[in-house]
């Protein structure tokens, strides 16, 4: 989730050899950090790290580096990725802006993952964040660097520096001597660090890599399996845990015969995991877990357990008794989140056409490909784990807490992430790992089977929407009220947390329409399952209300969807809830730097509705066929989707085709950018279409595959063209964004080829013929 | 105990013959480009080749493997220079990656079978395996490509 706190001061360090880095760099090299921590914060942590300072400006300083550049003897430039690798390319990303601003040769970089360390700031690969957060601070570290190695060849040859520039891991001299940085690196190391308004960034033209991009590091490693994921992790003397969770939550083992797991082949032990006393926040769920000398053997032995649980109070948990409650709840008023002159007297006037409608969204799991997994060894009062995480502080804190001892004694190596989709910010099976090695002695992978994944998520909420607005003869609404009801993910801190917070400033307070009178509320729902964040998180529920009711007051007005939104959309300008006394996170970043700007989500409807040719093409549709639009702010990112979809005369749907255009300000890494899009109008198919959890007696009935579909390479658009709009304003969130305007973009297209409008997802539960 | 070849490589086991493939290879052998994902058969994430045919190798007992010879992505080329591999890099397809080595060995099969396969055998082929980032669209691209026939 977003942290208010400023990452963005930049200070950067001479650091020749800290202690933790370890071995990463070798004897000689010039080492660099740049730290992204908070002034005060900066001071506070410090002692820890400044404990083998070899050189003079090293003994200096007083604060702590975050991210490290090193150049080794050999002229090899080792960069630090700090931040997790779950698809997006951003391990390739931050990395290659420290080269360009660095004026390194990519071929001579190598990327080193970054340990858990709150040295680097956050590493909380979450939010759609890393790149706004860290692009400037990478390229002050790189053009810092550059700097130095630039006055260590002056100071050599003994001419002024600006005299000498750098080139493609090299420092030139007017005269054309050159020296690479391999020879320079001892000599940068003796530079004093330069002073922050000596540091001149480059000139966009001069980029090499920022704009264009460069192949992911890891490319070679995964087309030839040798990638290595917390799933592959092996430590010498490693066992393997399989565990049986309660399968309420919070519920506890009341008896266990685990007699014939203990003869089983291969077995080594049976140990009891406690259950968490509440708050459930991270910590294991707890259960019985049987160890073995591999995973098969632990599988089959898990099965064999005989075990009675107390279920306690969460097993009156019924999903469709649930889904009633918040639907009735989100049809009487409630608590005021927003509110724009006076919808209840606009109503009370009476006349004009009164629209109303629910939609409802069902709880849904990630199912990253790689379940959780991770592997730890507990020992002597130190814990090493090795596991997919989207944050390793986390893993530190989490563990730590879990098994007594300080998070700076926990060591988290951060593997690839295969898949994350915000699942893997919450590290309750490090713990698990952990606490097994602590029992036994050894070091224990944990992993988690699908079904455990699917059963024990921390599951993105369910929702229950309710929205009525007034039309006037023209169309244009007159009043506009929207309710959410959901579960909140507040309740992992706080299990009573009824109301949202967070969720409601994810496209539902920041509604971007011109409205005369307009409120927002937000009614209370008790949470039975842990309740976590999924990729777009809120958006995605409101989003699919806000963009299926723009659709039906549309077709209620007479008039084509793309017009009739850009017209509620009113003038260009910027929203200013602030001065409208509405509270609103903006995803973490202040509104005047990241404004809610109209004109940029017309940029993108008017952009997507070009380049897709949405005219011509909607009025020259094959029978069965219809174009469906949505447009969503998300993550500082402005999406607009236009989707194309038949459905044949059995009710068969087919996505035919999926255009979405995308504002996300300067564009680092194209290629990545585009592929997050591409990625999005899947993962937008794959809840559209098929996502679904319930429950019933407090238990997940879904399992596998096969009764939690995903979208399969027949189930997503034939073809998806992305466009990505020029912006020259700062770097926002590519990960997330593209996902929210997915789901109405389809549900508009088969009200548009059926006349059947979709309230509830999935769409697999509607009859379309 | 069970002979068997894997990756060209004469291999003997004596451990239990219900052990699915999967972690045969890797708990056993410390292969762990073959990954885990369902164990049912209906993600592809574990795909191999047996006897040159792709299969799920969650779904085979290494008892029933005795005699065969497997393949695993981490020999499906000496030098990593398969054309699907080659054509992978240059659609630039994997984001996270996990599930792409299964889909490089379905592929695989799936050319040898069809050299030149249209959309609706790509479909077919390819339908088995997840991606749960989304590249299929990259996918059909970089199979066509390593097929030389018109993305």
């Amino acid at each position: 989730m977003s942290e208010s706190i400023d990452r963005k001061t930049s200070r950067i360090e001479l650091v020749s050899r800290r202690g933790f880095l370890g071995n990463a760099f070798g004897a000689g090299a010039f080492v660099l950090g740049a730290g992204i921590l908070p002034v005060n914060a900066l001071a506070k942590g410090a002692a820890s790290l400044n404990t083998t300072a070899d050189t003079k400006p090293i003994a200096a300083a007083t604060w702590h580096p975050s991210i490290f550049i090193g150049v080794e003897t050999d002229g090899t430039v080792r960069i630090i990725a700090h931040r997790s690798e779950m698809g997006t390319g951003i391990r390739t990303t931050l990395p290659m802006v420290v080269a360009d601003e660095m004026e390194a040769d990519w071929s001579s970089v190598k990327v080193q993952q970054g340990f858990g360390d709150k040295a680097y700031g956050s590493q909380d690969t979450d939010g759609s964040e890393s790149i706004t957060d860290f692009y400037d601070t990478m390229r002050t570290a790189g053009a810092t660097a550059r700097l130095m190695l630039v006055r260590a060849a002056a100071a050599k040859w003994g001419v002024p520096s600006g005299d000498c520039t750098a080139q493609s891991h090299f420092v030139v001299h007017q005269s054309g001597k050159k020296l690479g940085y391999g020879e320079l690196a001892a000599l940068a190391a003796q530079q004093p660090l330069p002073k922050p308004e000596e540091v001149v960034l480059k000139n966009p033209s001069q980029f090499r890599y920022i704009g264009k991009g460069v192949p992911i590091v890891d490319l070679n490693d995964i087309v030839t399996g040798r990638g290595v994921f917390g799933m592959d992790i092996a430590v010498p003397g490693m066992v393997y845990a399989s565990i049986e969770r309660p399968p309420v939550l919070g519920g506890t083992v009341r008896s266990l015969d685990d007699s014939a797991a203990q003869k089983t082949a291969g077995v080594g032990g049976v140990y009891t995991i406690p259950t968490f006393t509440a708050p459930h926040g991270f910590k294991p769920l707890g259960g019985v877990a049987v160890i073995a000398d591999n995973t098969w053997a632990a599988t089959k032995a898990r099965k064999a357990l005989k075990i009675e649980w107390d279920n306690g109070p969460h097993a009156i948990f019924d999903s469709e008794v649930n889904k009633k409650q918040m639907m009735e709840t989100s049809r009487k008023p409630q608590k005021v989140a927003r509110k724009v002159g006076n919808v209840d007297a606009e109503f009370a006037k009476g006349g004009g056409k009164v629209i109303e409608s629910q939609y409802y969204t069902p709880l849904l799991a990630h199912v990253p490909m790689e379940p959780p997994v991770a592997t730890a060894y507990y020992k002597n009062g130190k814990v090493e784990v090795w596991s997919s995480t989207q944050n390793p502080q986390e893993v530190q804190n989490s563990v730590a807490a879990f098994v007594g001892v300080k998070p700076e004694d926990v060591t988290c190596h951060v593997t690839l992430l295969g898949g994350g989709f915000g699942r893997k910010s919450k590290p309750d099976y490090a713990s698990e790992a952990a606490y097994l090695s602590k029992q036994i002695g050894k070091p224990v992978k944990v992993v988690w089977s699908r079904e455990d994944d699917i059963h024990f998520d921390y599951f993105h909420t369910t929702s229950a929407m309710y929205f009525k607005a007034k039309l006037d003869d023209a169309g244009k609404p007159e009043a506009w009220l929207q309710r959410s009801v959901f579960p909140t993910i507040s309740t992992l801190g706080d299990p009573n947390a009824e109301y949202g917070r967070s969720e409601l400033d994810m496209g539902f307070t920041d509604v971007p329409f011109h409205l005369t009178n307009h409120q927002v509320e937000n009614g209370p729902a008790k949470a039975h399952v842990r309740i976590g964040w999924l990729r777009s998180v809120a958006n995605v529920y409101h989003a699919f209300g806000v963009q299926s009711f723009v659709d039906e007051l549309a077709h209620a007005a007479g008039r084509d969807p793309i017009d009739y939104t850009l017209e509620i959309l009113g003038p260009d300008r910027t929203i200013d809830l602030e001065s409208e006394h509405t509270e609103y996170e903006n995803y973490g970043k202040p509104l005047k730097q990241f404004p809610l700007d109209t004109s940029r989500l017309r940029g993108v409807i008017e952009a997507v509705r070009t380049k897709s040719n949405y005219a011509q093409r909607k009025a020259a549709l094959a029978k069965g066929r219809a174009l469906g639009f949505a447009a969503h702010r998300s993550f500082l990112t402005y999406v607009a989707v236009i989707t194309e979809v038949e459905v044949d005369p059995q009710g068969k749907l087919t996505i035919h085709r999926m255009d979405l255009a995308a504002d996300c300000g300067q564009v680092i890494h194209p290629d990545r950018v585009l592929a997050q899009f591409e990625g999005a109008a899947v993962f937008g198919v794959s809840l559209a279409l098929y996502g679904e959890i319930t429950a019933s007696d407090g238990r997940i009935k879904q399992s596998n595959f096969n009764t939690y579909k995903v979208a399969r390479i027949t189930d997503s658009p034939r073809v998806t063209h992305v466009y990505l709009v020029p912006n020259g304003g700062a770097a926002t969130g590519v990960g997330e964004p593209g996902v929210p305007p997915v789901a109405p973009s389809i549900t508009n297209a088969i009200f548009a080829a059926t006349g059947k409008r979709i309230r509830e997802l999935p769409v697999s539960k509607a009859k379309l013929a | 105990m069970i002979q068997l070849k894997v990756n060209g490589v004469p291999r003997k086991f004596e451990g239990d013959p219900e052990m699915p493939l999967l972690w045969y290879l890797r708990d056993v052998l410390q292969l762990t480009g073959t990954k885990f994902g369902c164990a049912m058969g209906l993600c592809g994430a574990c795909t191999i080749h047996v006897d040159g045919v792709a299969e799920r190798s969650c779904l085979q007992p290494i008892g029933k493997s005795a005699g065969k010879a497997i393949t695993t992505i981490e020999g499906l080329s000496e030098h990593g220079d398969h054309p699907l591999q080659v054509a992978w890099k240059e659609a630039n397809v994997p984001q996270c990656g996990y599930c792409q080595g299964g889909q490089i060995m379905q592929a695989a099969s799936l050319l040898k079978q069809h050299p030149k396969p249209s959309d609706e055998q790509i479909d077919a082929g390819m339908e088995g395996n997840i991606c749960r980032c989304g590249t299929y669209q990259r996918i059909r691209k970089a199979i066509k490509s390593a097929a030389g026939v018109k993305a």
